[in-house]
């Protein structure tokens, strides 16, 4: 058996390894198709259609379709590849990482102006006292 | 003979770039980050490098899935802002040294550092950024730049120690390259940050503060430095500062440090800058 890698216990962290980036290939690489604009319209003009021209699972289509962004790291998407949805949808960084940790936009500003989430917490699994 | 004359590091968010180019630098948001570098922009038109070899990442830009090199160096005479989703920055070309960009290649392989050569490289905010920071919005870019990209999007990353090597060999490279020109070495990214998943927003202010010490005073120690230190306590995307050890590395053991800036936030990240001066004659 392999034994998890010294990551597996960060809270809330999915690290892009060999294994995440095998699951999520076809998923990333329709992403970087978004680099194009035509590419863009296209998706944009019927989503479903766009994506069923990719080898991705259902399951990954069905979290593209809702912009489930933890779904889609979950099953092998990377974040800089993910990028490229929301650039379609003509959203920002900040907009994407709110979205993530289930904080309204304003909450998450706040709380980066604040100095971010701190680490007293959000270190190890099974902490207490998060965020 | 080429002189490594200085190092800077800087962090390279994209919301900056996006922030000078629509006017909002000014902003209370923004003002303070700008403010941060204002003693680096005057002080590198005394500077005059004429050649940054430039160390950063690709965020999928120019690599997709298909290429993944963990150290490549871009050989080309210009290279082209790139369109990462949002359409191209309004910035310059950026332009290349091709001749001393193909030295330092041959030196570095020859060295054990297998690159990989690239002639076809769009570079995205990584690398724009920072030209952005230290020289405002110019027409053309002043000086010449050599792209060196690091792969910090699938793990693993090159470890610190090899970064740090690294370095020292691609000084070795510019000491030997036969031109009277004046070069500086940067290394972008960071600093503490994490943008995706439930923790988000993640910033770790002391170690920023660590690292940037450790930096200037100790960096064959911080060399050694597990990825899992970074990832935990730099959140996920703030592994991206083993490429500041790449620069650390080039420049000479004891340097002398003319400024300093860290701030929270920029977007969902910590900003951190140093400019390292070398101590050699110059």
């Amino acid at each position: 058996m392999k034994s998890p890698p010294a990551y597996a216990d960060i809270p809330g962290t999915t690290i892009f390894d060999a294994e995440m980036a095998r699951k999520g290939y076809h998923l990333n690489q329709f992403c970087m198709s978004l680099m194009k604009a035509e590419n863009r319209q296209a998706f944009l003009a019927d989503q479903r259609a766009y994506l069923d021209k990719w080898k991705m699972t259902e399951a990954q289509k069905q979290a593209a379709l809702a912009r489930d962004y933890n779904a889609m790291i979950s099953l092998g998407g990377n974040i800089y590849f993910l990028a490229k949805i929301f650039a379609t949808d003509g959203k920002s960084f900040q907009y994407a990482a709110a979205l993530m940790t289930g904080m309204s936009q304003e909450d998450y500003l706040q709380m980066m102006i604040g100095g971010g989430r701190t680490p007293k917490g959000n270190l190890y699994k099974g902490e207490p006292d998060r965020g | 003979m080429a002189r490594l004359s200085a190092g800077i590091g800087t962090s390279h968010v994209p919301a900056i770039g996006a922030a000078l180019d629509n006017g909002r630098s000014q902003e209370p948001y923004w003002k303070p980050i700008f403010a941060g570098y204002e003693y680096s922009r005057h002080w590198i038109a005394q500077e005059k490098p004429d050649v940054v070899f430039l160390v950063y990442n690709d965020h999928a830009t120019t690599f997709s899935l298909d290429f993944i090199p963990t150290f490549a160096i871009g050989c080309a005479d210009a290279f082209q802002p790139a369109d990462e989703g949002w359409g191209a920055r309004p910035v310059p070309v950026v332009e290349g040294h091709a001749e001393m960009a193909g030295h330092i290649t041959q030196s570095l392989i020859l060295d054990d550092f297998d690159l990989t050569i690239v002639n076809k490289l769009d570079v995205d905010h990584g690398l724009t950024v920072p030209l952005s920071l230290m020289f405002g919005q110019p027409a053309a870019w002043p000086c010449r730049v050599i792209p060196f990209a690091v792969n910090v999007v699938q793990y693993p990353p090159p470890s610190g120690a090899r970064c740090f090597a690294l370095g020292r060999a691609i000084r070795k490279a510019i000491d030997s390259f036969d031109a009277d020109l004046n070069v500086q070495i940067w290394g972008t990214g960071g600093m503490s940050h994490q943008i995706q998943g439930p923790r988000a927003g993640f910033i770790n202010r002391e170690f920023d503060q660590a690292f940037l010490d450790q930096l200037v005073h100790d960096p064959a120690a911080l060399a050694r430095k597990p990825h899992i230190d970074y990832i935990r306590n730099a959140g996920a995307e703030g592994i991206e500062l083993v490429m500041w050890l790449i620069m650390r590395g080039a420049l000479d053991p004891e340097v002398d440090e003319l400024h300093r800036f860290y701030h929270v936030p920029a977007s969902n990240t910590a900003v951190g800058h140093l400019i390292l001066k070398n101590r050699s004659p110059s």
